[in-house]
C-alpha cells in the first residue's frame, strides 16, 4: 500500500504557544487510520495544520507532493475533505445547498445531481429534509449531512473530527457504520480524530496515540484495542 | 386622490433608487460586515464616467454597459487595493478607510469634471407615462430598470453555482474555505457587483437630481435608511425599505404641513434612529448570532 498523507516533524502554534511538537505519522491509500488521545492533546490541531488553518512548520505531504504554503482552499481542492469540530454546516442555507456546496470546486458539474442522489441513497433523511434550512436539523442529522457534504468533494482523503460528538449511542454506530461502508466501497482514506476510542478502534486499520502534541503510540487498531496498559493509560477505558 | 396617487407613484419611483443603493450597502456589509460610506460617491463617480463617455460620442446604452463593466472592475480594484488589507484591523480603521475613499473619490471628482451642475439624458424622455399625468416615462423607466435589476440578482444568488458560494462565503467564511471556496475573491466580487448596482442607481437618479460631485449625499443616507429599515442582513428587506422610505418621504413632504422639501432628509435620518430603538433588526433582517 502506497502512502497517501505523510507527516513529518510538525511543529504548529496559537501566537505563542505551541500545540505540536514534533509530530510525525503516516496515511496509507485506502485505508482508515485513526487519532485518539485526551482533550487538548492536539487531534484537532493536526488536522487543522493539515489543512493550513492554524500556523506550522514541518512537513506535510499528500500524494507525494508538499502541501506547505497552499491555501486551505486549495488544499480543498486537491481532494482533501475536511469535517470541522462543530460540522461546518451552513446553517441559513437548505440541506440541498449544503451538498451542492461540498462540490462547489469541482469542474465535472454534470456529475453532481447524479452524486446528490447518491448521497439521498446513503443517508434517506436528508433526502427527506432537502428543502429544510441546515440549521434545523438535529445534531445526528447535521453530522451525516456534514460526512454527506465532504463527499460530494470525492475526496481522495477525508478528515472527521469528533463526528461521535454530541450524538447519542445509536446514532454514533450508525454513523460509523456508513463510514466504514464509504471507506471500503468508495475508496475514500479516511482520517478520523476521536475520544470515543473503543469505537474508533474498532473500525479503524491503524491508529496513533497523541499526547501534549506528540505520538506516544501506533500500531495495528486490533492490536492496540487489545493492550491493556495502552487502554488503561492513555485511553481511559 | 389623484395627488395622493400621484405621490406614491412619484415615491416608488425615487423609492427604486434608495432600493439600489440600500441593495449595494447590503451587499458589502454581507461580505465584511462594514457599512460603505463611499458607496454613494462610487456611484456619482460612475455617472460622471457614463457622462464623459456619452460627451465623447458614445450612445446612451453602450455607454451604460461600459459604464457598469468600469464600475464593477473599479470596485473589484477597491477591494484589493484599500480593504483586502484592513479585513483583519480593527472597525475604526475600516471607517477611516471608507471616508478617505468617499473624500478622495468627491475631490477627484471635481478635479476631473469641476463641480458646476450638468444635465444628465434620460433614455425614455420625460413626458407622461402611457398618457398619463400622474409619473413620466422617466419615473416608470427608473421602476422598470430596477425591478429588472432586483430580478437578474435573485436569479443570480438563487440558481447559479458562483451566486451560492458568494452566499456561502457570506454567511460563514471558513466553513466556505473548507469547501474550497476562495472567500476573498468572492469579497471582491461582491464589491464589484455593489459597485455596479451603484452605477445604475447614480446613472437613473442623475437627470432628476443634476450631475454633480455631492448629488450623491441625500441619496446615500436615504440608502442608508431604507438598509436600517429593511435589515442590513436582509437583501430583499433592504429593497422594500427603499421603496417604503421613497414613498414615506414623499407623503410626508405633501401632507404633513411645515415639512416640504427642506425637512424631508432629517425626517429620513429620524427613521433611521426610529427603527434602531424599535426593531433593530429591521423589518426582514435576523439577529445575528456570535460566538465569543
Amino acid at each position: 500500500m502506497s502512502v497517501l498523507l505523510s507527516v513529518h516533524d510538525l511543529r504548529a502554534y496559537y501566537g505563542q504557544v505551541q500545540a505540536l511538537h514534533g509530530l510525525s505519522f503516516d496515511l496509507n491509500e485506502g485505508s482508515m487510520t485513526t487519532l485518539l488521545g485526551a482533550n487538548g492533546a492536539g487531534k484537532t490541531t493536526t488536522l487543522r495544520a493539515i489543512c493550513n488553518m492554524v500556523r506550522s512548520t514541518g512537513g506535510i505531504q499528500f500524494e507525494g507532493k508538499p502541501l506547505t504554503g497552499k491555501s486551505t482552499e486549495n488544499i480543498v481542492r486537491l481532494g482533501i475533505a475536511h469535517v470541522p469540530q462543530g460540522r461546518g454546516t451552513f446553517t441559513t442555507l437548505t440541506v440541498e445547498e449544503n451538498l451542492q456546496l461540498g462540490a462547489i470546486s469541482r469542474k465535472d458539474v454534470k456529475a453532481i445531481s447524479g452524486d446528490i442522489e447518491r448521497m439521498y441513497a446513503h443517508f434517506p433523511v436528508l433526502k427527506q429534509r432537502h428543502t429544510q434550512q441546515a440549521g434545523t436539523l438535529s445534531g445526528g442529522e447535521q453530522q451525516m449531512l456534514a460526512v454527506a457534504r465532504a463527499l460530494m468533494l470525492r475526496p481522495r482523503l477525508m478528515l472527521l473530527d469528533e463526528p461521535s460528538f454530541g450524538l447519542a449511542p445509536l446514532i454514533v454506530r450508525d454513523l460509523f457504520n456508513i463510514l466504514g461502508k464509504i471507506n471500503r466501497e468508495d475508496k475514500v482514506s479516511i482520517l478520523v480524530v476521536e475520544q470515543n476510542a473503543q469505537l474508533a478502534l474498532e473500525i479503524a486499520d491503524k491508529a496513533y496515540v497523541i499526547e501534549t502534541g506528540r505520538i506516544v503510540m501506533s500500531g495495528n487498531a486490533k492490536e492496540i484495542a487489545n493492550d491493556e496498559s495502552v487502554r488503561k493509560s492513555y485511553l481511559g477505558y | 386622490m389623484e395627488l395622493f396617487i400621484n405621490q406614491v407613484l412619484a415615491g416608488i419611483a425615487t423609492g427604486a433608487i434608495y432600493a439600489c443603493m440600500a441593495l449595494a450597502i447590503v451587499m458589502i456589509f454581507q461580505a465584511i460586515d462594514h457599512l460603505n460610506f463611499a458607496q454613494g460617491e462610487m456611484a456619482m463617480f460612475a455617472t460622471f464616467i457614463a457622462w464623459q463617455l456619452m460627451q465623447w460620442g458614445v450612445p446612451y446604452w453602450w455607454a451604460f454597459l461600459l459604464t457598469l463593466i468600469i464600475s464593477f472592475a473599479g470596485g473589484v480594484i477597491i477591494e484589493r487595493v484599500l480593504f483586502k488589507p484592513l479585513a483583519k484591523a480593527p472597525v475604526l480603521t475600516n471607517v477611516a478607510g471608507f471616508i478617505a475613499l468617499f473624500a478622495i473619490i468627491n475631490s477627484v471628482a471635481g478635479l476631473i469634471w469641476d463641480f458646476t451642475i450638468k444635465q444628465f439624458p434620460t433614455p425614455f424622455g420625460s413626458s407622461p407615462f402611457l398618457g398619463s399625468q400622474l409619473i413620466s416615462t422617466h419615473q416608470a423607466g427608473m421602476i422598470g430598470v430596477t425591478l429588472a435589476l432586483l430580478i437578474a440578482l435573485f436569479m443570480f444568488f438563487r440558481f447559479t453555482r458562483i451566486g451560492l458560494a458568494m452566499r456561502a462565503a457570506a454567511a460563514m467564511p471558513e466553513s466556505a474555505r473548507l469547501v474550497g471556496i476562495n472567500t476573498g475573491w468572492m469579497v471582491a466580487l461582491g464589491w464589484g457587483m455593489a459597485s455596479a448596482i451603484g452605477a445604475i442607481a447614480g446613472i437613473l437618479i442623475a437627470p432628476v437630481v443634476f450631475l454633480e460631485p455631492n448629488m450623491m449625499g441625500g441619496v446615500l443616507i436615504y440608502g442608508f435608511a431604507a438598509a436600517v429599515l429593511g435589515g442590513l442582513t436582509s437583501p430583499l428587506g433592504s429593497v422594500l425599505g427603499g421603496f417604503l422610505v421613497g414613498i414615506f418621504e414623499n407623503l410626508v413632504g405633501t401632507y404633513v404641513p411645515g415639512v416640504g422639501n427642506e425637512l424631508k432628509l432629517p425626517i429620513a435620518l429620524a427613521l433611521i434612529v426610529i427603527v434602531l430603538v424599535v426593531k433593530p433588526t429591521g423589518l426582514m433582517g435576523h439577529t445575528v448570532v456570535k460566538r465569543v
